[in-house]
């Protein structure tokens, strides 16, 4: 652990990174308490404010309100909360699944193997995009669908990276020996093949995420995330698209939130892998 | 009579600077090489003989390397060539073999395409004639069917066949000095002895000065003229390859002659020098070889040994054969 | 070559088959399309004897086999909410978003090609350290922000270019498809430099050197088409995402294109036309996959040959 943090501290994009993605916890966990407003409740005398450092801004809405008289500051802190459970959420789902289908897949082989890895190339054809509006357009666009559909487009690199692994390790010496021993198969699995991959998974994993946090603000965005009463970073930026000319500020803020996210998960990713695996093909 | 050497190297020093700190992986290294005379650069991994040889065609890169002395091919100082002129060197006055033929050619050009380069480019003749030496000097090295392989590709050749094909690509232009780094390391035993047969005979047909690195002193042995034997980016010795082996001045060279296995001895262990390289940025005060040398004495440990030259024209670095070594026991420990 | 071409060909068959399937089944399983058609006062048995003359009643084996018959035909139903062929409502958009994805494909060429080099080649000096920063920052921007931002600056404030539409030629596409584009450019930058990294410290370079060769000619004869050639399966991945991206940038941009037929499609539950978009797109990326494998076969010599 203390080599770790030695070398995160050594990288200045990884201490950024890390940075970015506190900040982003910080405001997701306190979401409610660091809100100086209630994110729904709406003031339409009030409406289309702009920050609080423009000409026209008041500093109780620091951050200027929405077509609804609604507190952008308040409303991107509770937003961070969406983006943060999606993007947490959907990579356990889609690394669990990834991982367990990779393992199953390399470990017996055959047909198990076969249909997996089709199913794989067939999915990796597809753009994701695409793909998560289709699924999104046809289950509804509920908190626990936009997870899943999080889940079921990123499954797929974690199983053609763990299938790999497990299939290099498999013929090696030191589990047939282990084999020999008597050890069942789920114990080789567990006790010595995961192991050795999971410094890969996780590599992969907050690599996802940073692809999930995207996609989720994609289809919030178009309209097909969470129910419309919760606020997301990608809704508020559709709704502040009819406003543009009038109210740049609001089309800023939440884009800008988003990217900062992704930038800060993509940097504390890339020490990450540089870290645990500079080979790592991803 | 002294004519002229063809190359003369004096003082060359090469530092690296990386983030683990600065140091000298070349040190004050000197030595002539004559028309037609094959000099053998002998010494262990990091002793500093590839970055010797990369730097006379000037290929390392210029941060993190600094490169101080003299290079002169032919008296013209290669150092202070522009960029330009060196390119007009390389492969053409001075030509380079490397280690691994598996990867020394490029995977997606052909081989008639990759030698050809070479001589389009210094010669500037036409595809037709280039090809047309091309397949002279393929016939020359003796890789069989030459019209053949111009369109085959390096995945299409045995190694040993590749590194034919490097040396020829390297004496297309009939250079003065040929540099061959472990031509051989990579290759089965059978097609070491083809290889370094070929570069005899081209040596004496051709003229071409050769300066021949390995670690393999049975190599040295049947090869080359004179040898020279580094150790920590230093030359320890230098000899005519016969009384080098015969007689042995420096305790480094007489450790490594020990320790090749002699057919017939069949008791005793087999002879090592004791302790292991030191890493050039943790090298020892005074002389390199100090913490390893059998014949280590006080001065040894605290100044860096001169550089001697004898009588028959051999070199060596080595406090043992100044005259300071008797006195004021700077032979005791 | 050619028998692992052919084995690719049956693969690539057997996918598109795949994908008609899920697409079909999660439709037809999730929704009911009489129910959409109609108006709210139609009675229920009205409803039931449409469906019966329509054939969705039918079990689903049945329905998927017509399905398929029709679609190979390009014969996909009636849109009923354009009251068209689906087939032609779907072709009438496509040139619009082929030309937004070669545009953007052109961008992200133009600009990821070079930049990945030149940060290779100067590894570590300031320009890599630019480029790199660029490329990451390409990479983290979400398409509708860049979209919005673009449309602000260069349509609103400055007035240069038009909101929307692609009624007014190259100035109505280059913000499109810079939008569409930067994702890939970064993509294709970062993986060239790492490549080129890659293949600037293998042993045929230095021998390249070694051969007088001038350090350009040595980057781009030997070095680039190595680094190349395992970019290429990358480059049809990105057309194909390209096509799929083009949703989001359609939308902000009101280009129409096949992006914004599905999404009107989907929210207005047109089922054929739905199907209809599926179906090409998969038989789309599909071939865009399988002519990747038959390009890098033909650059690997070591593949043709055998």
């Amino acid at each position: 652990m203390k080599a770790l943090w030695r070398s995160l501290k050594q990288s200045k994009t990884g201490m950024i990174g890390l940075a970015i993605v506190l900040v982003v916890v910080i405001c997701a966990i306190f979401a409610y308490q660091l809100a100086p407003c209630d994110p729904l409740q709406q003031d339409l005398m009030n409406k289309l404010h702009d920050p609080a450092w423009t000409a026209t801004g008041t500093p109780e809405h620091l951050l200027g309100t929405d077509q609804l008289g609604r507190d952008v500051l308040s409303r991107l802190l509770v937003g961070a909360r969406i983006t943060l459970l999606v993007a947490l959420a959907g990579t356990v789902v889609g690394g669990v699944v990834g991982v367990v289908l990779g393992c199953l897949a390399g470990y017996y082989g055959g047909w198990v193997d076969a249909v997996l890895m089709r199913l794989v190339d067939i999915q990796l054809c597809f753009p994701f995009t695409l793909l998560a509006l289709f699924i999104a357009a046809v289950l509804g666009g509920s908190l626990g669908n936009v997870i899943l559909i999080a889940g079921i487009t990123s499954w797929v690199r974690y199983a053609r990276l763990v299938r790999g692994e497990i299939l290099s390790i498999k013929e090696s010496e030191y589990i047939e020996a282990i084999r020999a021993e008597g050890g069942s198969d789920a114990r080789i699995i567990f006790r010595h093949i995961l192991p050795n991959v999971i410094s890969s998974v996780i590599v992969i994993a907050t690599l996802e995420m940073a692809k999930i946090v995207l996609m989720e603000a994609s289809l919030s965005f178009l309209g097909y995330g969470v129910p419309i009463t919760i606020p997301t970073w990608g809704r508020m930026l559709s709704e502040a698209r009819a406003n543009m000319v009038s109210n740049p500020w609001q089309c800023i803020l939440p884009g800008l939130c988003i990217t900062l996210t992704v930038l800060g998960v993509n940097l504390l990713g890339d020490w990450l892998r540089d870290y645990l695996d500079p080979k790592l093909d991803v | 009579m002294s004519e002229r050497p063809v190359l003369e190297v004096n003082d060359l020093t090469v530092t690296f600077k990386t983030k683990y700190g600065s140091a000298a992986a070349v040190s004050g290294v000197s030595f002539a090489l004559a028309k037609g005379e094959k000099l053998g650069l002998v010494g262990e991994s990091g002793s500093g003989k590839s970055v010797t040889s990369k730097s006379i065609l000037r290929l390392l890169p210029s941060p993190p390397a600094q490169i101080c002395g003299s290079i002169k091919l032919d008296g013209e100082e290669l150092l202070t060539k522009s960029e330009q002129e060196m390119c007009h060197c390389r492969g053409n006055r001075i030509s380079m073999i490397f280690q691994e033929p598996m990867v020394s050619l490029n995977p997606l050009y052909t081989i008639g395409n990759q030698l050809g380069e070479v001589v389009r480019l210094h010669k500037k003749v036409s595809r037709a004639e280039a090809d047309k030496q091309v397949i002279e000097m393929l016939r020359t090295v003796g890789i069989p069917s030459p019209e053949t392989r111009l369109k085959q590709y390096p995945f299409e050749l045995s190694g040993g066949m590749r590194q034919r094909a490097m040396i020829a690509m390297a004496l297309l232009c009939d250079p003065e000095v040929l540099i061959a780094d472990e031509p051989t390391t990579a290759l089965d035993v059978t097609i070491q002895a083809q290889i370094l047969d070929l570069l005899k005979e081209l040596n004496r047909k051709m003229g071409t000065s050769i300066i021949l690195i390995t670690h393999d002193l049975g190599v040295i042995a049947s090869m080359v003229d004179t040898v020279a034997v580094m150790y920590c980016g230093h030359i320890v010795e230098k000899a005519p390859v016969r009384q080098l082996f015969h007689d042995p001045l420096h305790p480094y060279t007489r450790g490594l002659l020990n320790s090749i296995p002699k057919v017939g001895h069949t008791e005793g262990d087999l002879q090592t020098i004791e302790g292991a390289v030191p890493s050039i940025y943790d090298l020892p005060a005074g002389c390199a070889f100090s913490n390893r040398c059998s014949e280590c004495g006080r001065i040894c440990k605290e100044k860096e040994p001169p550089t001697l030259q004898l009588e028959d024209g051999r070199v060596v670095k080595c406090w043992k054969y100044t005259p300071q070594w008797g006195e004021e026991g700077a032979d005791h420990e | 070559m050619a028998k692992y071409l052919a084995k690719r060909l049956a693969q690539s068959l057997i996918a598109i088959l795949g994908i008609t399937v899920v697409v079909f089944v999660i439709l037809h399983l999730t929704g009911d399309p009489v129910e959409l058609m109609v108006s709210p006062t139609t009675s229920k048995e009205q409803m039931d004897i449409l469906r019966q003359e329509m054939g969705y009643n039918d079990p689903l084996p049945q329905q998927y086999l017509r399905f398929l018959k029709g679609a190979v035909v390009g014969n996909f139903g009636t849109s009923y909410y354009y009251n068209e062929p689906a087939m032609r409502v779907v072709l009438e958009r496509v040139p619009a978003t082929l030309e937004l994805a070669v545009a953007a494909l052109a961008i992200a060429v133009v600009l990821g090609i070079p930049a990945g080099v030149i940060s290779a080649v100067k590894r570590n000096s300031l320009s890599d350290g630019v480029i790199r920063v660029l490329a990451l920052l390409g990479q983290c921007l979400p398409a509708f922000w860049l979209g919005i931002m673009l449309i602000m600056v260069f349509s609103v404030n400055l007035g240069w270019l038009p909101t929307g539409g692609n009624s007014e030629g190259w100035r109505s596409l280059i913000m499109p498809a810079f939008t569409l584009g930067l994702f890939s450019a970064a993509t294709i930058c970062r993986l060239l430099r790492s490549n080129m990294i890659e293949v600037l410290g293998k042993e045929y370079i230095d021998v390249a050197r070694a051969k007088g060769l001038r350090g350009s000619v040595v980057v781009m004869k030997h070095a680039f088409k190595n680094a190349f050639s395992s970019i290429l399966t990358m480059l049809g991945m990105q057309f194909a995402s390209l096509l799929g991206g083009s949703v989001i940038t359609e939308t902000v941009f009101a280009w129409p294109g096949i992006g914004r037929l599905v999404i009107q499609s989907i929210q207005s539950s047109d089922f054929a036309v739905v199907e209809c978009i599926v179906f090409l797109l998969a038989v789309v990326f599909v071939v865009i996959n399988f002519v990747v494998d038959v390009l890098y076969s033909v650059i690997n010599p070591r593949v043709r040959l055998q």
